[in-house]
């Protein structure tokens, strides 16, 4: 029973930093590689949820609504964001921030002209099943899986593809890029354009747990944030190693006290973290890593 | 799948709220068309009722407010259609609140010293009726809060024709222990609401001879319960009780059934349904949560039947009818019935017209005021979720709110102004 009870908890953190994983990435790759201040990363969440919706209902398989059409949908609309609004804001961090917040109130009211002020969703593609006497989420293996491969294929793309080395050099040096005779200007639009499909896969993933309002995005943008800054400059070492301690920190506190507790924890430990190491986690430890 | 309340457009909301004009508006406006022959009907309506509604017509609670901002408006053009009320037409007056508990103050204050109406109906949430039931009070506005809730409150200028946990919590716990156990596990919404209906669940569970396990509230914007499922799995209780509230809160149940716990531990919800949560759900997900309510579209009456058919006349099709629709439709009917039995809009002749025991025959059967508490005698239905409908399995006619009654006596003590709270 006992041992049933610790599987069970073991799982529902390995959830914890996983989703925690999921809903950073696309703000990690906007906000830690390109430095934009993204706030509309919770809208393109939530956009990520809708696409996934309307795929479904119009008879789409949900696994290909989530793991293709969702993400191709949002990074098509981030991608028109960034000709648009972002490309004129580069190296402009509070202007950044301004245009972004006045995007992410534009996508609420247009998700609400288009769907409406209300709650929908669609109900999780995987039955539960029983850890000896506990019944888990079997949803909550799929979103595990999910950030593995993700953390796997940014982890790859940017360290064994020659795409990701020219990201990586643009990012530290786009003069230096350019007299290589590569264009930021595309680069950093094909970042942009990853970034917001990540935003919008980790919508459309979590979109079967929750009932999705047009105002669902704000939920996830200030974890984001704290995840991704605590993280440090290291992209896919910050992210894990900050998702892994909130998550840890966040559910040790929900199962011994309770969920609001829990969230409580989350935010007094991130405020104790960036005191301590206020360059965040790699900032200190595994530096110069990816 | 993926069934959803949208079926109304919001914008078509936002222009009906736009015809409640303010008397500076309206004077321009009518000024402006004096000279056209195309003058507004609500401009021939000199010296007319006004009508104040108060209702989250948009925001995370609208699945709520909309459908009852439909049945008070379906109640008001049916009494206008009729004659109206002492030959004069009624005047709606509607502000949507947008589900932002600040909105509340400040148009509550609108509707009273600005609009100066006769009457307001509205308040959802019960931080939303606590946020405004005071001003009424202050300026001598009658009140009408239309909306289950938590009992308790005492107050001469408000009437409630909601069930209260007495009418509600005392039918449901014995029914759903019997069909599973006596130990109770509580999940409530983190606001008033939820902490004073769990406090009553644990007094009725006792009062079975059960025993509650464990109570966790959680804030409104709680949307992530796969540690409280795994938790709740560890205390193993035989019934889990769910008063949650609002959008967020949905997922819970969602959460519930895929992690598959539905078919091993039975659920009961004082809260599930009542914005017509049950259609969002699945069959799968929500299939034998047991609830208990004044309504349900499934009721087979002539009454309700007759009721559904003028809804459907109006508004196209009858599914959005919810529990608190039917009662701010109620509210509006017992608030007619009592002016015309006063032959005034004075409040105190209203008042004292309702407190004569005056009843009126609504979708839900008969409501009854009662004139010491100032709450309602109604009927309780006992039902099963089942196929996104309501199977009503037991009845319970005309109960009285006796939570409320054995605290509160506005006969002796006039002056009440309080919310009493059950102690445990």
């Amino acid at each position: 029973m006992l041992m049933d009870l610790s599987i069970v908890i073991l799982v529902e953190m390995l959830y914890a930093v996983a989703s925690l994983i999921l809903v950073s990435a696309g703000l990690a790759v906007v906000f830690g590689m390109m430095k934009v201040i993204n706030l509309a990363h919770g809208e393109f969440m939530m956009m990520g949820g809708y696409a996934t919706i309307t795929a479904v209902n119009l008879g789409a398989n949900v696994f290909f609504a989530m793991l293709v059409i969702a993400p191709i949908v949002v990074g098509l609309i981030g991608l028109v964001v960034e000709r648009l609004v972002i490309r004129h804001l580069y190296g402009r961090l509070v202007d950044t921030m301004l245009a972004t917040w006045g995007l992410s109130l534009f996508f609420i009211g247009l998700a609400t002209m288009i769907f409406g002020n209300t709650t929908t969703g669609i109900s999780t593609p995987i039955p539960g099943f029983a850890i000896g006497n506990y019944q888990v989420n079997g949803y909550n293996f799929f979103i595990i899986v999910v950030s593995i491969l993700l953390l796997g294929a940014m982890l790859t793309i940017l360290k064994a593809t020659r795409a990701g080395l020219i990201a990586r050099g643009t990012m530290q040096r786009s003069d230096m890029a350019a007299a290589l005779g590569y264009s930021p200007d595309r680069i950093y639009m094909a970042t942009f354009f990853c970034g917001s499909a990540l935003s919008g896969l980790a919508g459309a993933v979590l979109a079967p747990l929750v009932g999705l309002v047009p105002t669902s995005g704000g939920a996830y943008i200030a974890k984001a944030f704290i995840t991704v800054i605590a993280g440090g400059p290291s992209l896919i070492a910050g992210l894990f190693s900050s998702a892994s301690f909130f998550g840890v920190v966040n559910q040790v506190f929900t199962f011994a006290i309770s969920p609001v507790i829990g969230e409580v924890a989350l935010l007094v430990a991130a405020v104790v973290l960036l005191r301590l190491l206020p360059q965040g986690i790699t900032g200190k430890f595994f530096r110069g890593k990816l | 799948m993926g069934a959803t309340v949208k079926h109304l457009n919001p914008k078509d909301i936002r222009k009906e709220t736009n015809m409640s004009l303010n008397r500076r508006n309206f004077l321009a406006s009518t000024a402006a068309l004096a000279s056209t022959s195309m003058l507004p009907r609500v401009a021939l309506a000199a010296g007319s009722i006004k009508l104040g509604s108060i209702l989250d017509t948009s925001g995370i609670f609208d699945a709520y407010g909309k459908p009852m901002d439909m049945a008070m408006r379906l109640a008001v053009n049916e009494i206008n259609a009729a004659g109206g009320l002492l030959g004069k037409q009624i005047e709606v007056k509607a502000y949507d609140t947008q589900s932002d508990m600040a909105l509340y103050s400040q148009y509550g204050q609108q509707l009273t010293r600005q609009d100066k109406v006769d009457v307001v109906h509205g308040g959802i949430l019960s931080a939303s009726r606590e946020a405004i039931r005071q001003t009424m009070r202050k300026t001598k506005t009658l009140y009408f809060y239309n909306v289950l809730y938590e009992g308790g409150v005492c107050d001469r200028n408000i009437f409630i024709n909601g069930v209260t946990p007495a009418q509600q919590v005392e039918a449901l716990v014995p029914y759903a222990m019997g069909k599973s156990g006596k130990k109770v596990y509580i999940l409530a919404a983190d606001y008033n609401y939820g902490q004073i209906t769990a406090r009553w669940i644990q007094k009725f569970v006792a009062d079975n001879g059960g025993e509650t396990v464990g109570v966790d509230f959680f804030p409104l914007d709680v949307a992530d319960f796969g540690s409280t499922i795994a938790k709740i799995q560890s205390v193993g209780p035989d019934l889990v009780i769910a008063p949650l509230v609002g959008g967020a809160h949905l997922s819970f149940f969602r959460q519930w059934a895929a992690a598959g716990m539905k078919d091993r531990i039975p659920l009961a919800s004082t809260t599930m349904g009542v914005g017509n949560e049950h259609k969002v759900l699945t069959p799968e997900e929500g299939n034998g949560i047991m609830v208990a309510y004044n309504y349900s579209q499934e009721l087979d009456t002539p009454a309700n039947n007759s009721f559904k058919e003028k809804w459907s006349a109006a508004y196209g099709d009858s599914s959005l009818i919810h529990e608190i629709a039917v009662s701010n439709y109620q509210g509006v009917l017992t608030w007619a019935e009592a002016v015309r039995q006063a032959g005034s809009l004075e409040r105190d002749a209203v008042i004292a017209a309702l407190e004569t025991g005056l009843s009126i025959d609504g979708p839900a059967g008969k409501v009854m005021v009662d004139p010491k508490t100032h709450h309602a005698v109604l009927d309780v239905h006992i039902m099963e979720i089942e196929n996104q409908g309501m199977r009503v399995i037991e009845t319970l006619p005309q109960r009285q709110p006796i939570d409320t009654q054995a605290v509160c006596d506005l006969d002796a003590n006039p002056d009440d102004n309080t919310q009493y709270e059950i102690q445990i």
